[in-house]
């Protein structure tokens, strides 16, 4: 039921790019949404592709899931590359009262449907290869800047943390109660909607007071250790850049110098 | 007359993920009305699996259940009916409680069975005695209830759709000695009389000898044995491999066995191992 949800998920895995520090992926995947809007023409376009398309051959993670991934947003793609298509300016191609289709709409259309993918992609396997705990410990340290400015950023990672590690729990648990309820004769399959929301109470109830048993169970054992917020805090695992980031690093810079060069050689056509 | 048939079933978890795992693997068996079927099996062994199975929670992806005689999917959207008639109480059932009041909780199962109000208020009567909550309790707030009382009521809103089969998932688990005792005692004497056939999945070897007639014993997905309680229990090896074991009077007395006292097979009560003791001192002329 709801254990088939692909996008979000991480992979454990011992690749190269689990191992690069999750610092250093966040930066790259922003580094890489940032070069896929740069792509103004075919061979750019080709460049970063390629270039992701490398990554997630790389990331050990199959196929498979980066599809799966990809089917949520099929229709956002389809609709989207639709739109553009009759929007383009120019000659037209083919012409149908006020709908016209032209080649700049085609290119468009490509255009956007292709970067929608590689987003998807690229996203899909920075959480496919980083753990959540490790993905927040980076968000706390990117965001260590904005202390000066009094955010609570060590308590926004701890929630973040807490939050995503109970996704999974809170899931299995809904899926349990589910059970439990249709063992029972609960009908949520048919009716109208109030029926259906009605359907939903002996779902709901039982969840949110097991999410808050979780709760004071899990601030109880937080405080059985000493915990008192960020201050002189430090950590078992702390992150260090190595060899293999200075690799991404360069590699991701490299991607991009190719890119820029296209478009200053390469006339753009979108 | 076998109740309860299972022909070849088989399940698998996340297939074509990296997280697929074989739960039951090629399973069959047969179960008589009016049975008490211990089940026992490592953690793991696709016990939880197979009983939800039982009741259309789970579509096997090959195989078959049939009761009565009837293949409970030839008609998909009536999967519900089957429910009513195969009863499931899960583990830690005291979580999927839900309504203001106990009396309403219980009263869910009836109620979506489509009984009349008077129907419901016998039944929810009926089932609220069977597990030993008082009529003051039924009219408080399920969360207000001490933890064995919270898992009584979860199991009377089971009984009280009157299935003819009763699985129960672990129902001791978490509770006090003295509770458990309770507990299944009660469920015993609503097995006698309402004469209903059992499931009992238990990691408690000492109470599945208590009470069940067959044992059936999972590994690894595959029905390893299913046989009386006795020829279960006399191999005490082969259940040890499998990383469960006899009950402890049992234990003691395959060991007193093996120092080469004359002690029959089977012993699965601490009245049984008494009475075989009393007997070899009165044959060696001790007492």
């Amino acid at each position: 039921m709801t254990r088939d949800i692909a996008l979000g998920q991480f992979v454990p895995g011992n690749g190269i790019v689990h191992r690069t520090d999750p610092r250093v992926k966040i930066i790259l995947l922003i580094f890489f949404i940032t070069i896929i809007f740069c792509a103004f023409n075919f061979v750019s376009l080709g460049i970063v592709t390629a270039a992701i398309l490398t990554v997630i051959a790389l990331s050990q993670v199959s196929f498979k899931l980066y599809f799966k991934s990809l089917k949520v947003i099929i229709f956002i793609v389809i609709i989207t590359s639709l739109l553009n298509m009759f929007y383009g300016t120019g000659e037209p191609i083919w012409q149908f009262g006020i709908i016209k289709l032209t080649m700049s709409g085609i290119y468009r259309a490509v255009f956007v449907s292709v970067r929608i993918v590689l987003l998807i992609l690229i996203s899909s396997c920075l959480t496919f290869t980083t753990s959540p705990t490790d993905l927040t410990d980076a968000i706390e340290r990117l965001m260590k800047p904005l202390k000066f400015f009094h955010v609570k950023v060590h308590e926004i990672a701890m929630m973040m943390t807490i939050a995503l590690r109970f996704v999974p729990t809170l899931l299995e648990e809904t899926d349990k109660i589910m059970a439990a309820q249709k063992a029972r004769g609960a009908d949520m399959e048919s009716g109208g909607l109030i029926k259906k929301v009605k359907a939903m109470t002996p779902i709901l109830i039982p969840l949110f007071v097991s999410a808050f048993r979780r709760a004071y169970d899990l601030a109880t054992a937080m405080e059985c250790r000493c915990y008192r917020g960020g201050e002189g805090r430090t950590r078992m695992k702390s992150l260090h850049i190595n060899r293999l980031d200075i690799i991404g690093i360069a590699f991701s810079v490299l991607v991009l110098t190719g890119v820029v060069l296209c478009n200053v050689f390469i006339a753009p056509v979108v | 007359m076998s109740i309860i048939e299972v022909k070849n079933l088989s399940y698998t978890y996340g297939v074509g993920t990296p997280f697929e795992k074989t739960a039951v693997k090629d399973l069959s068996l047969s179960v008589n009305a009016g049975e008490v079927i211990g089940v026992i099996g490592h953690t793991g062994s696709g016990k939880s699996t197979l009983v939800q199975m039982l009741n259309g929670l789970i579509k096997p992806q090959s195989g078959q259940v049939l009761l009565d005689g009837v293949d409970i999917w030839a008609k998909p959207k009536e999967i519900r009916k089957i429910r009513f008639k195969v009863g499931m109480v899960f583990q830690y059932p005291e979580y999927q409680l839900f309504d203001e009041t106990v009396y309403k909780d219980i009263s869910f199962g009836p109620k979506n069975k489509g009984l009349t109000e008077k129907e419901i208020d016998r039944i929810v009567r009926k089932s609220a005695k069977f597990v030993g909550l008082s009529d003051k309790l039924l009219e408080q707030s399920p969360f207000d209830l001490s933890g064995g009382e919270k898992r009584r009521a979860a199991i009377a809103g089971v009984i009280a759709m009157d299935p003819d089969i009763l699985v129960l998932d672990e129902p001791t688990a978490g509770l006090d000695p003295k509770g458990r005792d309770l507990l299944l005692t009660q469920i015993m004497q609503y097995h006698r009389a309402r004469e209903n056939t059992i499931f009992i999945v238990s990691h408690s070897m000492e109470d599945v000898a208590r009470f069940a007639d067959r044992v059936m014993v999972m590994n690894k997905g595959k029905l390893e044995m299913l046989d009386t309680t006795k020829k279960v229990f006399a191999e005490a090896e082969r259940l040890e491999s499998m990383g469960l074991r006899v009950p402890q009077i049992t234990e003691i007395m395959l060991a007193l066995k093996a120092k080469g006292y004359e002690i029959g097979d089977g012993i699965l009560n601490v009245e049984q191992a008494f009475l075989e003791i009393v007997n070899l001192l009165k044959k060696e002329g001790k007492i």
